[in-house]
């Protein structure tokens, strides 16, 4: 049943190029099933691979010289690591810096998925809300692990603001319970939906071109898309620079949270 | 979602469908990209930046140390002119000084010689007049015989002539 919907999606390609959602599709390279579980990899698997392939390519052919005048790659992966250190000393202090190398993958990852996305015929990893979810998971995963094991009972003191009146706290912990929990929502869905829209808009007044090329005397108007595309497009790369940095700094100050719990 | 002939899951990437493997591909991808960063990528930026201040803050300090001591070398410099001006200087005012004690006792030497020709001259002229005016006297007494003698007729007596001519000196 899983196979016949996939293959029907491909055969409907030919009818999918002006559809804005179909770029999202999910597409099999190679079905794999180990122990009977779907580990099929998909064009979103492919493009994982690319996105850690670039990354690592980065880090580590960037450094692999050690110069000590670095060269642009070098300096590219120097600016990464400390544009990133200074993102978590900022947010955690010096016991923030344990996470660094989290915070920096996840930077890197979230940066590389939404940059290498806007190249025309890829797929944008973290369009999908399952990747997003399952990275702000991971990050509040940390925060509650890392909380209860470091401070053990006082990581609750999180939902009890200090200085307020005994008085008004049945009130707010309840407020900061809610926005406790409404965190990995919000943290994935903030990236999700900026990728989403974002392609999607894209795509759409792409579309306008094209449409309006095939229209007759209409394509005289055709420029006008055109140009609102490219202004898109140099949009959505901050976009997709800002929602990396977004999601580290976010993943910093929760983290921060479960390091010193208390406001 | 129009166009699409698989009613239920239209929209792909709330597709469950797709769930398991994003995931399973997801958590191998980043996690061999958290190996990668934390094992090797990092700590070898980190060891680069480290190096690079280290080298920094050492040519700082030894580029601070070479400061110090051309600073030294030009103080010792300094001195050394100034030493050697004042010893300059010293010389020069004892040079002078020595010129004019010189130039002193010899102008006082030459003005004592001078002064004593001086005396000299005037003892000489003093007894060269007292001389002349002896012969004055004489030359008178003899004068005054005569136009006594021309006048008179009669040699007067050289006691009158003598005490005439005393008469008129006084």
């Amino acid at each position: 049943m899983k196979q016949l919907y996939r293959h029907g999606r491909q055969d409907e390609d030919e009818e999918h190029t002006m559809d804005p959602i179909h770029q999202f599709t999910i597409k099999p390279i190679a079905d794999l099933h180990p122990f009977g579980i779907d580990a099929s990899f998909t064009n979103a698997s492919l493009f994982m691979v690319i996105v850690v392939l670039s990354a690592a390519a980065l880090m580590l052919l960037g450094t692999s010289s050690r110069a000590l005048v670095p060269g642009r790659l070098q300096s590219m992966a120097e600016i990464a690591y400390e544009f990133v250190a200074s993102t978590v000393r900022m947010a955690g202090g010096h016991d923030g810096m344990r996470f660094f190398p989290f915070v920096f993958t996840l930077f890197l990852f979230v940066l590389f998925c939404n940059v290498i996305g806007l190249v025309p015929y890829t797929f944008s990893v973290t369009s999908q809300i399952a990747v997003t979810g399952a990275l702000a998971l991971l990050v509040i995963g940390i925060v509650i692990v890392y909380g209860l094991l470091q401070n053990g009972t006082r990581f609750l003191k999180l939902f009890v603001p200090s200085g307020v009146p005994f008085a008004l706290l049945p009130f707010l912990v309840p407020i900061e319970i809610i926005s406790f929990l409404a965190r990995p929502v919000t943290l994935s869905v903030r990236l999700f939906a900026n990728m989403l829209a974002g392609h999607i808009t894209l795509k759409v007044m792409g579309g306008f071109v094209v449409s309006l090329l095939g229209a007759g005397a209409f394509a005289i108007v055709a420029p006008l898309p055109f140009a609102m595309t490219i202004l898109l497009a140099a949009f959505e790369l901050f976009v997709a620079v800002l929602q990396a940095y977004v999601f580290a700094i976010l993943t910093c100050v929760y983290l921060n949270d479960a390091i010193h719990p208390g406001h | 979602m129009p166009g699409s002939g698989h009613g239920e899951t239209a929209f792909p990437p709330f597709d469950p469908v797709n769930f398991t493997p994003m995931l399973i591909w997801l958590s191998l991808s980043f996690g061999l990209l958290y190996l990668l960063m934390s094992k090797i990528a990092l700590p070898r930026v980190e060891s680069i930046l480290h190096t690079r201040a280290n080298k920094i803050t050492n040519d700082i300090a030894e580029a601070n140390a070479f400061r110090a001591r051309s600073e030294e070398a030009a103080a010792a410099h300094d001195r050394a002119i100034a030493g050697a001006k004042a010893k300059a200087l010293a010389l020069a005012q004892e040079t002078q000084a020595r010129l004019n004690a010189e130039t002193e006792a010899n102008r006082l030497a030459l003005e004592a010689e001078l002064n004593a020709r001086l005396a000299a001259s005037e003892t000489q002229i003093l007894a060269m007049k007292a001389k002349a005016m002896g012969n004055v006297e004489a030359i008178a007494s003899k004068a005054a015989a005569a136009i006594v003698l021309r006048i008179t007729g009669k040699p007067a007596g050289q006691e009158a002539i003598a005490t005439a001519i005393a008469t008129i000196k006084a």
